[in-house]
């Protein structure tokens, strides 16, 4: 789950990280009492969740009530690169002496938490060469000590004056990361003012979805996503869906297997419209919910149902389709692919139950290339 | 010969008091898993179609002589459920559990290798390990297996059953299948399971089956090019998922351009691998690599 700036900063906030003061707006008029209320100048900042705001004209700067008023009026429902801004985040304008860049994330090669600490920050850290930026480490059975996060601050060769503030916050930084269950806590910029105060100017927070039962404050994030709606729906029964922007629906049963099926419809030429895992369990219930899904996609023209049944029986998905069919009032055709665990029985309760929208396929490639060609693509 | 997981394991069952557990603990029984004991420490005395339950892995380990663990709980409980295990010397912990939070995988594996280095993690978030004719732990279909030469390693379980199945269509069995899982901080890698095939005199060749995300099989393509002797048949899903997106596993996610299935595949032919195109060739390329 990928936070807001706005959120980000609240999140921090809660961390002791020091971020601006403001407040959020969804109207030209809240914009203006927000400004009013934290003073001048103050940054109107569109809340998207993708990058280059700035250079989309997303980010302004307004010196009096008159500025605020434009800014916010041009910046509510601008479209920045498919994000629509229904939001703003105000905050009070700070003078900026330096920037940097900080954040923690998990290396996965090495197992253990990555910090990474630059003194070129401002700008997209995988343009910043590797020998300018200092890396850390952290045993998380052990933890970030002080005279760690000193020697990794030494590393990064920040001046003298913004030496307190940055092993103050990236020792917050830490905790945040940890306690708050993120898989990612980044601040660029992380700025040095010019009374050499350090601070946090922007905030990118993702959390781990598979802590959220052991963070109730997380409550009011959700729905606020800026996500597909079919994604939402997705969720909303269940089931592990990712949307795609071709024509093939895809239905397949685990994670693995519904990769595989993406990229084989890829590979004969065709477009999936989504990938979609209905897990272990397919039965008439799941079946239905995923079909729903599916059918609700405009631009689906063909569904692609891809089994292997392994614990789950073959005949039991079959079921499962032909109920479904009779449940939900499909617009494109099926094609199924049943292989695995009672295959022959699954295979003679779809002959039994014939229909001019249920196309069966023996084996996975061959499935693939009559869904694209129904779809019309190859 | 198997790896890890024969006839003379001893399996405790950690969570055989719940639907689930019990579903798969009975089922992996069936198969002739020699299952010898539950744990519950509320339902310590009581008793699981015949199979006793403890009070803890302790108890199991000492009252039964259990020395392999199948730890099926809910992910709050796993990471906790796992260490008990590993403090009760279990050598093998087998934790097929889903959505145990990242940071507390992080704290398992790291704690497991600091304090507990005798004891292996398969897992979490995978699909067990079958020696097949010998045992089965976990959601490993069995009817699709068959004793022979072939090591399986996957992340995914979808895809190792698939791998099974084409296998034993050619006529070609398997040794043993080993479920690494699809988090982002699996306890075994593929290279601990590629050495153990590597040595496993049985073992004549070598499935692997990798997805998007992390850096792992570009790891054991390194190892596979120095350490590795026996022919392996790889298989990579995820070629065309979009950036930035989980697909379904925990671990499968394309971040900055890192964990692509395209490197991955250029890695592992680069070390000499046949890297199947889909699932259905697999079987072909292991009937090849074995000279059938």
């Amino acid at each position: 789950m990928d936070l807001f700036e706005y959120q980000g900063k609240q999140y921090f906030a809660r961390y002791g990280i020091p971020v601006s003061p403001g407040d959020v707006a969804d109207t030209v008029d809240d914009a203006v009492a927000v400004a009013d209320r934290i003073g001048y100048p103050v940054v109107v900042k569109a809340q998207v969740q993708i990058g280059g705001r700035g250079k989309a004209g997303g980010i302004k700067l307004a010196n009096n009530t008159d500025e605020v008023r434009e800014h916010a009026g041009n910046i509510l429902g601008m479209d920045i690169k498919g994000h629509v801004v229904h939001r703003l985040w105000i905050e009070l304008a700070s003078d900026i002496k330096e920037e940097y860049y900080a954040s923690f994330t998990l290396d996965r090669s090495k197992k253990l938490h990555l910090g990474m600490l630059s003194a070129e920050g401002g700008v997209e850290i995988e343009s910043v060469p590797d020998d300018k930026i200092a890396q850390i480490r952290v045993d998380p059975t052990i933890g970030l000590t002080e005279e760690a996060t000193r020697e990794w601050v030494a590393a990064a060769n920040l001046p003298a004056e913004a030496v307190e503030g940055t092993v103050d916050i990236l020792q917050k930084l830490y905790t945040a990361y940890v306690e708050g269950d993120a898989s990612l806590v980044e601040i660029n910029p992380l700025i040095l003012r010019p009374d050499g105060s350090v601070h946090a100017l922007d905030a990118k927070v993702s959390l781990d979805a598979a802590a959220a039962f052991r963070h109730e404050e997380w409550n009011e994030f959700v729905g606020l996503e800026s996500r597909d709606e079919r994604e939402r729906e997705a969720e909303e029964k269940g089931l592990q869906y990712v949307g795609l922007d071709g024509s093939v629906g895809i239905i397949a049963n685990g994670a693995g297997l519904a990769m595989s099926t993406v990229d084989i419809v890829n590979q004969v030429g065709g477009a999936p419209a989504n990938f979609l895992d209905i897990g272990g369990g397919a039965n008439a219930d799941r079946m239905v919910d995923a079909l729903t899904v599916i059918n609700n996609d405009p631009n689906v023209k063909v569904i692609f149902i891809n089994i292997f049944g392994g614990i789950t029986r073959c005949d039991d998905v079959a079921n499962g389709i032909v109920q479904a069919m009779q449940r939900v009032d499909l617009k494109a055709p099926l094609v199924v692919r049943l292989d695995g665990t009672n295959a022959t029985e699954g295979h003679a309760i779809l002959d039994a139950n014939k229909s001019d929208k249920l196309i069966k396929q023996p084996d996975m490639l061959n499935a693939a290339k009559e869904a694209v060609s129904i779809a019309g693509g190859n | 010969m198997a790896i890890w997981l024969d006839k003379n394991s001893k399996v405790v069952v950690q969570g055989l008091t719940g639907s689930q557990g019990q579903f798969y603990g009975l089922r992996n029984r069936d198969y002739g898993t020699n299952v010898v004991a539950g744990v519950n420490p509320r339902k310590a005395g009581t008793d699981v179609d015949g199979i006793p339950v403890y009070a803890t892995v302790a108890d199991a380990v000492k009252e039964a002589g259990a020395n392999v663990s199948f730890v099926i709980v809910p992910a709050r409980f796993a990471a906790d459920a796992t260490l008990e295990a590993a403090a009760a010397g279990i050598p093998l912990v087998v934790t097929v559990t889903e959505h145990i939070p990242a940071q507390d995988q992080a704290r398992l594996y790291n704690k497991l290798k600091d304090e507990y280095p005798n004891t292996r993690l398969l897992g979490p978030n995978c699909a067990g390990i079958l020696s097949p004719g010998k045992a089965n732990i976990g959601f490993t279909p069995t009817e699709v297996a068959k004793e022979g030469p072939v090591g399986v390693v996957s992340r995914s379980g979808t895809l190792a059953y698939q791998a099974l199945y084409e296998l034993t269509a050619q006529g070609i069995g398997q040794t043993t299948c080993v479920g690494i899982g699809g988090d982002p901080v699996p306890g075994t890698s593929f290279i601990d399971v590629l050495a153990a095939f590597e040595s496993d005199p049985e073992t004549e060749a070598i499935v692997m089956i990798g997805e998007i995300g992390g850096t792992a099989e570009e790891e054991a393509a390194e190892y596979i090019k120095e350490h590795v002797t026996k022919p392996v048949v790889a298989y990579i899903a995820g070629v065309t998922a979009p950036p930035g997106k989980k697909m379904g596993h925990a671990g499968a996610i394309v971040m900055k351009g890192k964990g692509t299935a395209k490197a991955k595949m250029e890695a592992l032919t680069a070390a000499g691998a046949s890297v199947a195109q889909n699932p259905t060739e697999i079987g072909g390329l292991v009937a090849k690599a074995l000279g059938l």
